[in-house]
């Protein structure tokens, strides 16, 4: 469903670039000028520009700027220590914690009027969820060789090749559901404002749901890191 | 005729949303019932079982999302919207 407002899109059909009125353009620069691709790029300029200019230089004494970023940071990182070890932590958490800041922005950007969440379409929560996969996979084989496919075996040696095969599609179902859970938890709650706001927005009606939309918007991003981090726990635990 | 194809679609998607939800709720409510039990019981390990709780309700809540994302597809991208409307 489409948002009746979305300022980047009306500004784009004024500078008379072809906006698609479908989920997905035909043409290449129709697909460059989608709602979801338009907003990424807000959210990603919003993550580059906004830590240069509340942070600037690094400094000993931490002003305010710098105290937040680090809570967020240290946060972030005592998060993933309760699941992965030191090390593994080191590596993996550029990927992580650029997940997580990406999707708390793209999440809460579409509580205000005029934008939506990028994360309520399913293109973009795939692409994550497939580089989440992928990884998870490539790491697997990595740090055990071909011995990672034990860990799809099961513990007994005669139903092996059944186990491995039910695990195979397990393991593949994951792709849908981490993408899905993310994807209608953010578009149902974009759904149910825009209804509400057509019911009755001159009377609040949707102000509620807005706050317990913040909540839901924390609670789905902390979901996917928390989930993309034991699915690495798992891939690199040694085999028991 | 459409009406009536049209209003079973609709009854579709309000069924699959609606048992979806009610499978959900009963699942959630049996888990934090579970963790409200453990808080109390042992009051020291709430960091913990907030984690686990709230991991267990985003992996019970993905049904009840699953139906909701029926229900959409149903209301909103119906892949037989052709022949529906005729």
């Amino acid at each position: 469903m489409e948002h009746p407002i979305l300022f980047i899109s009306l500004i784009l059909e004024k500078l008379g670039l072809p906006v698609p009125h479908t989920p997905v353009g035909h043409t290449l620069l129709e697909k460059l000028c989608e709602p979801y691709m338009t907003y990424t790029w807000l959210v990603m300029a919003f993550l580059i520009i906004v830590p240069k200019l509340t942070m600037g230089r690094l400094e000993i004494m931490p002003g305010k700027g710098q105290n937040f970023w680090e809570v967020v940071i240290g946060g972030l990182d005592s998060m993933f220590m309760e699941s992965l070890e030191k090390e593994k932590v080191r590596m993996l958490y550029p990927m992580l914690a650029t997940f997580a800041l990406y999707i708390v922005i793209s999440n809460l950007i579409g509580l205000i009027p005029g934008f939506m969440s990028p994360t309520s379409n399913w293109n973009i929560t795939l692409a994550m969820t497939l580089i989440v996969w992928v990884t998870h996979h490539v790491l697997g084989f990595r740090y055990h060789g071909f011995g990672y496919l034990k860990h799809f075996c099961g513990p007994v040696a005669v139903i092996a090749p059944f186990m491995f095969v039910l695990e195979l599609i397990s393991n593949s179902a994951r792709l849908l559901s981490l993408s899905i859970r993310l994807f209608g938890n953010i578009l149902a709650k974009e759904i149910l404002l825009t209804v509400l706001f057509m019911l009755a927005g001159a009377y609040f009606a949707p102000l509620p749901i807005m706050c317990l939309g913040t909540l839901v918007c924390l609670i789905q991003t902390a979901v996917f890191v928390l989930l993309a981090v034991a699915y690495f726990s798992e891939a690199l635990q040694t085999e028991h | 005729m459409e009406h009536i194809h049209l209003a079973i679609v609709c009854l579709g998607a309000a069924v699959s949303i609606g048992f979806a939800g009610f499978g959900a709720g009963i699942g959630m409510g049996m888990g934090v019932g579970g963790a409200c039990q453990g808080v109390a019981r042992n009051p020291e390990a709430k960091g913990a079982i907030n984690t686990t709780m709230i991991l267990g309700m985003a992996l019970v809540e993905s049904i009840a999302i699953y139906g909701l994302v029926v229900a959409l597809i149903l209301l909103y991208a119906n892949p037989y919207k052709a022949q529906l409307i005729g």
